[in-house]
């Protein structure tokens, strides 16, 4: 195996589509025997939430209040329409045998996908480390992500 | 198609990515040699199951119409 057989995808977009995007292609990356990394980022760590209320100031918690507060709240980018998109979504989906984003994740946490949370966005929205899934490896910043993408053969940004 | 199969992954209603993701996990238990059927019936599979192979450096060893699905044998080698 190459020494560069690696994956780096950074996870910018909380919408349901990107995030669906991003683990479809992360499963992938893992299951061709990839090193595969995602980075996420602002609106991506709403993937990674665990359904805890969270902030810390009273905008903290305004923020923490309207933002999902697990993968399965994230909406569409588009056809959003308060909500209904994303049960509409969830069920042409679902009736179509494709993997919620819930199974999704956990296909990549199987597969051994490393997960990691920018830290300068967890402390813009306040969150803690508590607030993420167990299984965010590491707290990061930039230069780990550059490091981890520099030595990867796919990079990603999405 | 005459192959001693050592394993059968029942992927029939299941859609891209977990046909792909349910082989890599089933491939990583398995041993070199042994032979992995994958009943599929998504049309996305019939493009990734060949590409996957030989990305990995496995032996896609063929397909075989079933009617309502596909089975593909594939060999572990790598």
């Amino acid at each position: 195996m190459e020494d560069n057989n690696k994956a780096t995808l950074v996870v910018l977009g909380g919408d349901m589509d990107k995030v669906f995007a991003a683990f479809t292609i992360a499963t992938g990356c893992a299951a061709a025997g990839m090193d595969t990394t995602m980075f996420f980022t602002f609106w991506g760590l709403n993937a990674l939430k665990n359904g805890n209320g969270t902030g810390d100031t009273m905008m903290g918690k305004m923020v923490g209040a309207m933002l999902p507060k697990d993968i399965s709240a994230l909406n569409p980018s588009k056809f959003s329409f308060g909500g209904m998109g994303r049960v509409m979504f969830s069920k042409m989906m679902k009736d179509k045998g494709v993997a919620s984003l819930a199974e999704l994740r956990q296909t990549c946490i199987d597969l051994g996908v490393h997960f990691l949370a920018c830290k300068t966005s967890m402390d813009v929205m306040e969150l803690r480390r508590e607030d993420l899934i167990p299984e965010v490896e590491a707290v990061v910043g930039v230069a780990k992500m550059v490091a981890e993408a520099s030595n990867s053969k796919i990079q990603l940004f999405i | 198609m005459d192959i001693k199969v050592d394993k059968v992954q029942d992927s029939i209603g299941q859609m891209c990515p977990m046909p792909i993701a349910f082989m890599a996990k089933n491939m990583r238990t398995m041993e070199i040699g042994q032979v992995l059927e994958i009943e599929a019936d998504d049309e996305g599979a019939h493009a990734d199951i060949p590409a996957w192979c030989e990305q990995t450096g496995n032996e896609f060893l063929g397909e075989e119409d079933a009617g309502d699905f596909i089975r593909y044998y594939v060999k572990k080698t790598a």
